[in-house]
């Protein structure tokens, strides 16, 4: 049998992530935070971060979202954690892309990139 | 009409021949559509293509019959009046042009305007920009939480200060049919002017403007079989008279000198510019094919669709329906427990099963409802009982693949 596009994207890796993210949840102490909607389909995802010196020491994340926006979000806050933020900030939509390792096709594009959008605004 | 009969139709339609096995339930945002309204547009333009209006020559004759006759099967179809169908290029463009000018039909000290808290965009932004424009009033009559409007709440917000009541004639999310009867009558009593959105309805089930007694109905032609682009806006005659025209240029004048120029009769003060002539066209075509069927077959059909669908889906556990038990047409929204509408609709589009996912231009009723989306299916002639089922066996699928 062929593989199905959702065979393509919805694969394993991605709905164990899906159903446990990492970095989900609510920061006690924060200094960014931001909040950005898909105007397509109204998803929301907030990133909220601890910043030292420049650093990120803590990350969360959180909101309604389909299984892209949430693994891409997990995905994302995984590897900034520690990063500078300025650095991370210079996250691209490749990158986000190389990370999932998956074909995502246009209309699911915004779901993929709502919360490097996030963190673009913190 | 039954299951047979919509096999059959579907035959009419090339892009079920051509797209093997689609499963098209996503009728609300647009309907296929069937050769003979395409080729209608092919003969148009292959046998009379001219400007309407302009030539005195036999082609343009030809071309102006054509369209004028074209807004005749339309009006007959609302049971209006032909100087009363004016054409615009959607619902959304209709509700647009209205709201621009309508003012000029306003008695002084009524300045709210009344809508329904489950209007799409279309027949809200415009009028907030309205309201923003002539420092008005924005009223929402309540939906109760059967889905269906607060009759009760209309008549308490519905006042002599109401200057304009615009009301969705079926839900585009919902599928409610609402009781527009009921306000219009409720509105009428306050001299407000009555604006009905018949996007989900026109094509879906019979709709008698003189029955109705609204002021102004819009509609477009491509959610009803008809062509991208073309659409219509209603309005009663005496009241077109008086408003002032939305739109300027070529066709729509009496008289023009450099300083000044003065407007032509109804329906054509309201048609600057030359008009989607072959969409028109397509668009009585569309009419004379659903006229063929019958509007009564038709809206009970969709309702069967409706019905058996839902008995389906309730089999299935952690799924979440949103109609009313009594009141709904052919359109469905729904919900899986725990799986993102957006993530049902791409796992069913493996499946070549096209549904809508998301707030269907509807986001403060997804707000009210809690919710950020649902998944929307919408039924229409060509729509089968194997469709319903081929849906269910989707969703089964979608459930398969996220382990619930």
């Amino acid at each position: 049998m062929n593989e199905t596009f959702s065979d393509k994207i919805y694969k394993e890796h991605i709905m164990e992530l899906y159903k446990s993210p990492k970095n989900y949840g609510i920061l006690e102490n924060i200094t960014h935070e931001h909040t950005e909607t898909n105007s397509s389909c109204g998803d929301e995802i907030t990133i909220q971060l601890l910043v030292k010196d420049g650093r990120i020491r803590d990350i969360k994340f959180s909101g309604s979202g389909c299984v892209m926006s949430l693994v891409s979000s997990s995905l994302l806050t995984d590897k900034i954690k520690n990063m500078n933020l300025e650095d991370a900030k210079k996250i691209t939509k490749k990158d986000i892309l190389e990370l999932l390792k998956v074909k995502i096709n246009p209309s699911r594009m915004k779901c993929v990139l709502l919360p490097l959008e996030a963190l673009r605004r913190v | 009409m039954d299951n047979e009969t919509a096999k059959t139709l579907k035959e009419d339609f090339p892009i079920f021949k051509n797209r093997k096995e689609l499963v098209y339930l996503d009728n609300a945002a647009t309907t296929q559509k069937p050769k003979q309204v395409i080729n209608s547009i092919k003969k148009f333009y292959e046998n009379c293509n001219a400007n309407v209006s302009r030539g005195v020559y036999s082609l343009s004759e030809e071309a102006t019959k054509k369209y004028e006759k074209a807004r005749e099967t339309i009006a007959k179809f609302i049971n209006a009046r032909k100087d009363e169908i004016i054409f615009t290029k959607s619902t959304t463009d209709s509700l647009n042009s209205l709201a621009r000018v309508i003012d000029s039909l306003i008695s002084k000290g009524k300045n709210e305007i009344v809508l329904t808290e489950m209007e799409h965009h279309s027949n809200l932004i415009p009028w907030q920009e309205l309201a923003k424009r002539k420092n008005w009033k924005l009223k929402f009559i309540k939906m109760n939480e059967d889905f269906t409007l607060d009759l009760e709440n209309a008549k308490s917000l519905v006042s002599d200060k109401t200057a304009i009541v615009s009301v969705s004639h079926i839900s585009n999310s919902l599928g409610t049919i609402n009781s527009i009867e009921e306000i219009i009558k409720i509105s009428k009593q306050n001299g407000a002017i009555t604006i009905i959105d018949a996007a989900q309805s026109m094509g879906h089930m019979g709709v008698d403007v003189r029955n109705l007694d609204c002021d102004f109905l819009a509609f477009s032609g491509h959610k009803m079989l008809a062509p991208f682009g073309i659409g219509v806006l209603y309005g009663k005659g005496e009241l077109l008279e008086k408003m002032y025209p939305f739109e300027f240029g070529g066709g729509m004048i009496n008289s023009v000198s450099l300083g000044d120029a003065s407007w032509t009769e109804i329906p054509i003060k309201f048609e600057a510019g030359t008009q989607n002539i072959a969409g028109a066209i397509a668009l009585a075509e569309a009419i004379n094919y659903l006229n063929k069927i019958g509007m009564e077959n038709i809206e009970k059909w969709e309702r069967e669709l409706s019905e058996y669908a839902i008995k389906k889906l309730k089999e299935i556990e952690g799924i979440k329906i949103y109609c009313n038990e009594k009141n709904y047409s052919g359109i469905l929204s729904f919900n899986i427990y725990g799986i993102h509408p957006h993530d049902v609709a791409s796992i069913l589009n493996d499946y070549k099963i096209c549904v809508r996912a998301g707030h269907h231009c509807n986001m403060p009723l997804m707000k009210k409802l809690g919710i950020s989306g649902t998944v929307r299916i919408s039924f229409y002639l060509y729509n089968t009982f194997e469709d319903a089922d081929k849906l269910i066996e989707g969703i089964k699928k979608v459930k398969e693949k996220f382990g619930r």
